[in-house]
């Protein structure tokens, strides 16, 4: 459905002129999107695979794309591939849904309740700058080497940044959305169930989907806690050992499952908010 | 006069704005009778929309009272409902969910005790649906539609608890003029129709006369209510009117008036400098 109805055009044989490709924020047909997009992920690997095969650098440091492969292959069959993306995907969703759980609400009073934000935001801004690595001896002491204390440092890593995020989706629904609710008769309750949380969902899938990658990137870091198994746990082994094949492989796969988890986000936007679409 | 639908009774209204304090309102008296339209004009600064706000409760005066059905208002409530100049309709719903949003709230569900209520109000959903012209649109998300529709929206989901007072804060504000005459003849109709008393806040005079019964002019620093014109046209109101030496003549007062009490100086003195060059030349 359409608020303007055009009346139909005479056929006029001509074809629309298109801008310049380089139009500031122009257009690009979709083709043109696909194939570039394609181009920027290729060209690298296709440099990569070229610098190696020709041999020009030094293969302990440096393997080729070839190499690598050969050694995801390796790792599938015989050193339990699946069980280290399992064991990093539970450690990296727990910590994310954890923080997830907690960000949520307590974003939601800082971003509606002036005296809660005044209260929690400085605290969490403080806390935030700490660099999560540095809690590992503290986690460590607190809480063991077991799995909990690679959860509690993949929290401590996203949790903070998640809470501001959340508080600042939440201010952002505007205030004649709620203060049209108000005139209804809205009661402080149904204004934060009826108008604030649905208006805000669509920036706060987007915001669970920018921290969700940021879980991802604690995974090494809370690895490095007494574990054995895991991506982070396997890249930092394969250091050891020298087996620069390995740590490629296991950077590649982490970036390829953040690719992947951040279109499946995406997909649920798509799905659950169709009147974003224009 | 003690019947008036809403009394407003020696109202300021201080604020702070970088630790000064900031006087919005300086006691403004004004009675406004059911079923009146009226609108509030000013230049920027003169406190037309606090005022508006301070009557739909959405933000409390320093000082004096504000009665309407001779009860002091605390906060906002369902009497008085408001129209926004824009954002305030929810994406999420269609077009007939906004408009019946008001079922979901306590307030407005506690009212409704039989079936024949709910078939009532889905009646009531449905016609202010048509007298909007938006028929074929109830299942059309806002931003499908054009601004002058989503204002539309906005009006009848306004008016759907039956509030006995209409407060509007530049609602066609946003609008292009075309769009903004079918807007005017609408709001006419709906006032003569659903028998509400309307409060029109604008930034354009010629909107103040051709919707209002009378046109309250209000004048900045402090905000304050500076003249009260009635407005000399028949009841029922017609575009060709708004080339009326009646109509013409009220516009030139009150731009006149406004130009006087704006205290906007430093643009008296661009625009005199203007005139005298163009005359020059």
């Amino acid at each position: 459905m359409n608020a303007h109805n055009p009346l139909p055009q005479p056929e006029t044989g001509l074809r629309p002129r298109r801008l310049s490709r380089w139009h500031i924020r122009g257009e690009l047909p979709r083709s043109a999107q696909w194939s570039l997009a394609a181009a920027g992920l290729l060209l690298p690997l296709a440099i990569w695979w070229a610098y190696t095969a020709a041999g020009l650098g030094n293969p302990m440091f440096l393997p080729g794309p070839d190499a690598v492969l050969r050694r995801l292959g390796h790792w599938f069959q015989d050193e339990g591939l699946l069980t280290d993306i399992g064991i990093s995907l539970y450690r990296v969703m727990s910590g994310f849904l954890f923080s997830a759980l907690l960000a949520l609400p307590i974003g939601l009073y800082i971003g509606t309740f002036r005296p809660v934000q005044a209260f929690l935001e400085p605290l969490t801004d403080f806390i935030r700058y700490m660099p999560a690595a540095a809690f590992i001896p503290l986690v460590m002491l607190w809480v063991g080497i077991d799995e909990g204390s690679k959860i509690l440092i993949i929290f401590i890593g996203t949790f903070f940044q998640m809470v501001l995020m959340v508080a600042e989706d939440v201010r952002r629904v505007p205030m004649a959305q709620i203060e049209a609710a108000q005139t209804m008769g809205a009661s402080r309750g149904e204004v934060i169930k009826l108008v604030i949380l649905p208006s805000a969902r669509p920036a706060l899938l987007d915001t669970l989907r920018i921290t969700c990658g940021w879980a991802w990137t604690y995974l090494v870091v809370a690895e490095l806690v007494a574990a054995s198994s895991g991506l982070g746990f396997a890249i930092l082994k394969a250091q050891r050992f020298m087996q620069t094949d390995k740590i490629f492989a296991g950077i590649l796969l982490i970036g390829v499952i953040g690719l992947l988890t951040d279109q499946g986000f995406r997909w649920i936007g798509r799905l659950a908010f169709p009147w974003l679409k224009r | 006069m003690t019947d008036a639908k809403i009394r407003i009774r020696n109202v300021s209204k201080v604020f702070n704005s970088q630790g000064r304090a900031v006087q919005a309102l300086q006691d403004v008296n004004l009675d406004i009778q059911a079923n009146e339209f009226i609108t509030f004009v000013g230049a920027s600064g003169c406190g037309k929309s606090t005022l508006l706000r301070s009557i739909g409760g959405l933000e409390q005066h320093s000082r004096g009272e504000i009665l309407v059905d001779g009860r002091a208002i605390h906060g906002p409530g369902i009497d008085r409902a408001m129209v926004f100049q824009h954002y305030s309709l929810y994406p999420w719903l269609n077009v007939m969910q906004n408009i019946k949003f008001c079922r979901q709230l306590k307030v407005v569900a506690d009212t409704v005790s039989s079936d024949s209520d709910i078939e009532l109000a889905s009646g009531r959903a449905d016609a202010l649906l048509s007298l909007m012209g938006l028929k074929a649109f109830s299942q059309a998300y806002p931003n499908q539609l054009s601004g002058g529709m989503q204002q539309r929206v906005a009006i009848a989901r306004a008016l759907m608890p039956k509030p006995a007072t209409l407060l509007m804060d530049e609602p066609f504000g946003a609008l292009d003029a075309q769009t903004r005459e079918v807007m005017h003849d609408l709001i006419r109709h709906v006032h003569r129709l659903e028998k509400s008393t309307i409060l029109f806040v604008t930034h354009d005079v010629e909107e103040a006369i051709y919707l209002g019964g009378r046109v309250v002019l209000m004048a900045p620093r402090p905000g304050r209510i500076d003249t009260i014109y009635d407005v000399p046209l028949p009841k029922e109101r017609h575009q060709d009117m708004k080339l009326s030496p009646e109509f013409l003549g009220l516009k030139r007062e009150i731009l006149t008036r406004i130009r006087e009490t704006s205290g906007m100086n430093t643009d008296l003195e661009l625009l005199e400098q203007l005139t005298r060059s163009t005359s020059e030349s």
